[in-house]
């Protein structure tokens, strides 16, 4: 079997520790995760996780029924199958000087991202979108030096009216 | 009327059902303590260190099926708990243990014994709490009781600071838990168990694997019928002997590291495993990747996570095994498998699992089948870890439901003397056989002060090899005969067992034995018996590290070890 990236979406009780429980199962059990996002639901009293995890997909369903056991996770759906949207946001403060600054503005535009915050020497840049669009613009503004990096990880949603 | 913390805490336990609670007090559980003498119905019992504490409720609870319950001071106190709560994970037995914390206003400033076990104890316990507030300690316990009795059983710790305990609001008992993230599947899906039917129905050579889950279900009836109708052999993994009686037709006895190798043999020759309540844990099935070749997999669990973990399953069932196997019965043909379990008969002949050499000196496994004899497998028997645990799981016939108490998933040693403690007062009625190793023995050997304070009548067989023996064995075996750190100097536990206030013999000969348990049966309270055993006994078979089930090694059978290590 190989290795892919996973998604897994978990509604969680938002309880003191419960991110503690979930990041333990992770460690203890040897499970690879790449990134967890975890805010508010539509549900009050629950948060929903989105989680990127790595690994076969026997390796995947153990993930998911194990964090399916904590008593504060109530459910657990691994949507990679499914259609999903998935966004990433980023905060980028990248170097600037009196040359760079206008060729760094154009990049930002076309890719549709937001100048959020300047500084004599830097701009702070705001993208949203999947890890794709993210890492694209991250390399070409490479280039220009960048100072800090931001980024929340994947979030995600099934398509459509299902739930 | 107001009730404090602590008075709700202990309402809240009677409400339960508890009857006994093991521990030892200090400054955090202080109010708790307090307030015991007004619940005359609760039984505390004053053990000698805390991990005493939470391996007696653990004895307690695999004997009744009710959750043990142990209570420990913030600190020191909770991580002493620890050992004994990681074992009671580990073999799932149903246990709430009650921690004192600091006060509310100093947790987080390392205040004197503060220490954050419910952090420490997140993977080791089914589900834990800490109190904030005292209106939620009812639910709380009500909810711990729930999560650590129902499903897949497990412990639940409940931290609960000092002010807590003394704060007072109105006491409402909840009759219903709410927990949205608690599921139990009890059974299993109809389409599965058609399914696992078939296989077993067009099965030539099938093997049932019996695991814990039977016991915990307490689906012996059921079992057996199972078991009968379809005509399969049952193997047993180390918890899930006593599922099934030791002596029937069908039973091959434990598999695994240790096993006989007549389960061994069926187990990697079957074309059909039905594993019943077990987790395919390494020590059962040795070599994974070689594990029975060319049996397909029935799993039948009721926890999901089980299913495909160790080894892969054709046909999961998900739920309690009494309900699946209620099913199942309605389901199955009545089997024969007459060429099958007649090749089962010859490797019983071929290797008689109970053999034992004639010879003057003390054997262990001669003494444990003389305790089967003399209690006629009426009795619970509570091992240590080590040598002497698989010779107690593989001498004693397991005929009873429900006769061996022994930790199979942590091992930790010094868990005989506590657990023996907790399981007779448990079941006062049955005659409880602690089989201790010497050096497990001096682990938790202060709760020999308990049993003469609460007057627990355990009888204590100390299988004396002079050797942390299992690992002696390993180095004989595998480490070139070099014996590094495993000769134990004792002391004589005869005179120590006086010095607590218990009566013991010492046995030297063979002949000695036999007068020597009957000694201790028909002394009526704890009796002690200092076996001194063949110092370099050893368990056979073995299946060496890294190999399948069938190459196991014993001294008739030495090909096996030639060419390694
Ligand atoms: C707490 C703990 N420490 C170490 C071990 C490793 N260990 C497993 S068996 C064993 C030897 C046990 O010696 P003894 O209690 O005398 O039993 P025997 O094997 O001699 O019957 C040891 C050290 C363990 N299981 N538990
Ligand atoms: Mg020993």
């Amino acid at each position: 079997m190989t290795d892919t990236r996973h998604t897994l979406v978990a509604l969680v009780e938002d309880k003191p520790g419960v991110l503690n429980r979930v990041a333990s199962l992770f460690r203890r059990r040897s499970f690879n995760i790449q990134s967890l996002a975890v805010g508010g639901s539509e549900h009050s009293g629950l948060s929903r996780m989105t989680i990127v995890a790595v690994g076969d997909s026997a390796q995947i369903e153990q993930v998911r029924k194990q964090l399916e056991k904590l008593i504060n996770v109530v459910k657990v759906s691994d949507i990679t199958e499914e259609g999903m949207v998935t966004r990433e946001l980023a905060l980028i403060k990248v170097k600037t000087t009196a040359s760079t600054r206008s060729e760094i503005m154009q990049i930002v535009g076309v890719f549709r991202a937001n100048i959020v915050d300047v500084a004599p020497g830097s701009l702070t840049v705001e993208v949203t979108g999947d890890e794709d669009k993210v890492n694209s613009l991250l390399r070409l503004l490479r280039d220009f030096g960048i100072k800090e990096i931001s980024r929340t990880g994947r979030i995600a949603l099934t398509r459509g009216s299902s739930s | 009327m107001k009730k404090t913390g602590a008075q709700i805490l202990c309402e809240s336990l009677i409400n339960e059902g508890v009857e006994v609670i093991f521990g030892i007090l200090g400054g955090s559980v202080l109010p708790i303590y307090d307030t015991f003498p007004q619940y005359t119905k609760l039984r505390h019992i004053l053990v000698r260190h805390e991990q005493g504490a939470a391996h007696a409720a653990d004895g307690y609870a695999r004997a009744t099926h009710k959750a043990g319950v142990c209570i420990a001071t913030s600190g020191p106190g909770a991580t002493n708990l620890v050992t004994g709560i990681a074992c009671a994970y580990m073999d799932s037995a149903p246990m709430v243990a009650i921690t004192g914390q600091v006060a509310r206003s100093v947790i987080g400033r390392d205040a004197f014994q503060e220490m954050d076990i419910t952090g420490i104890t997140i993977p080791i316990t089914k589900h834990n709490y800490l109190v904030t507030d005292v209106t939620e300690l009812a639910k709380t316990v009500k909810e711990a009781f729930h999560i650590a009795q129902t499903g897949r059983p497990g412990p639940v710790l409940i931290d609960i600071p000092r002010d807590v305990q003394q704060e007072q609001t109105d006491f409402i008992y909840p009759d219903k838990v709410d927990l949205p993230g608690y599921r139990v599947i009890s059974r299993g899906h109809p389409s599965q168990i058609k399914k696992a039917a078939k296989l077993i129905n067009e099965a030539e050579q099938p093997v049932i694997i019996a695991g814990r889950g039977i016991i915990i279900s307490q689906a012996y009836d059921e079992f057996r019928e199972f078991a009968e109708k379809a005509q399969l052999p049952v193997a047993h993994t180390l918890l899930g002997l006593g599922s099934f009686p030791g002596d029937h037709i069908l039973d091959l006895g434990m598999m695994g590291m240790h096993g006989t190798p007549c389960a061994n043999l069926a187990v990697q020759n079957a074309d059909l495993l039905i594993a019943v309540g077990m987790r395919f844990d390494d020590r059962a099935t040795a070599n994974t990747e070689e594990f029975a070749p060319n049996a397909r997999v029935i799993h039948i669990d009721i926890d999901p996570a089980e299913i495909g973990k160790n080894i892969p399953a054709e046909v999961p069932v998900v739920g309690d095994t009494k309900s699946v196997l209620t099913a199942l019965n309605e389901e199955v043909k009545k089997g024969e498998h007459v060429d099958w379990l007649s090749q089962i008969e010859q490797w019983r002949c071929e290797y008689p699992s109970l053999e034992i050499r004639e010879t003057d000196e003390v054997l262990p496994q001669y003494i444990i089948n003389q305790i089967y004899e003399a209690t006629r497998g009426d009795a619970l028997i509570v091992t240590g870890v080590g040598q002497n645990q698989m010779w107690a799981a593989r001498y004693f016939v397991y005929t009873k439901p429900d006769s061996l108490i022994s930790a199979g998933g942590l091992g930790p040693m010094g868990f005989e003397l506590p657990a023996a403690m907790g399981a007779k007062i448990g079941r006062p009625e049955k005659v409880v056989w602690c089989i201790a190793g010497d050096g497990g023995f001096q682990m938790t050997i202060q709760e020999l002060a308990t049993i003469t304070q609460e007057d627990i009548a355990v009888k204590i067989a100390i299988m004396n090899n002079g050797y942390l023996g299992m690992v002696r064995q390993w180095q004989e075996l595998f480490y070139g005969r070099r014996y590094v750190g495993t000769k134990l100097w004792n002391p004589d536990f005869v005179k120590i067992g006086e010095a607590y206030g218990i009566p013991g013999i010492k046995v030297k000969r063979r002949e000695e034995v036999i007068p020597a348990i009957q000694k201790a049966m028909e002394y009526p309270g704890a009796f002690l018996v200092d076996f001194l055993i063949e110092p370099e006994e050893n368990i056979y078979p073995i299946v060496p590290p890294g190999e399948c089930l069938a190459r196991f090694f014993q001294p008739s059978k030495p090909e096996v070890l030639e060419g390694r290590f």
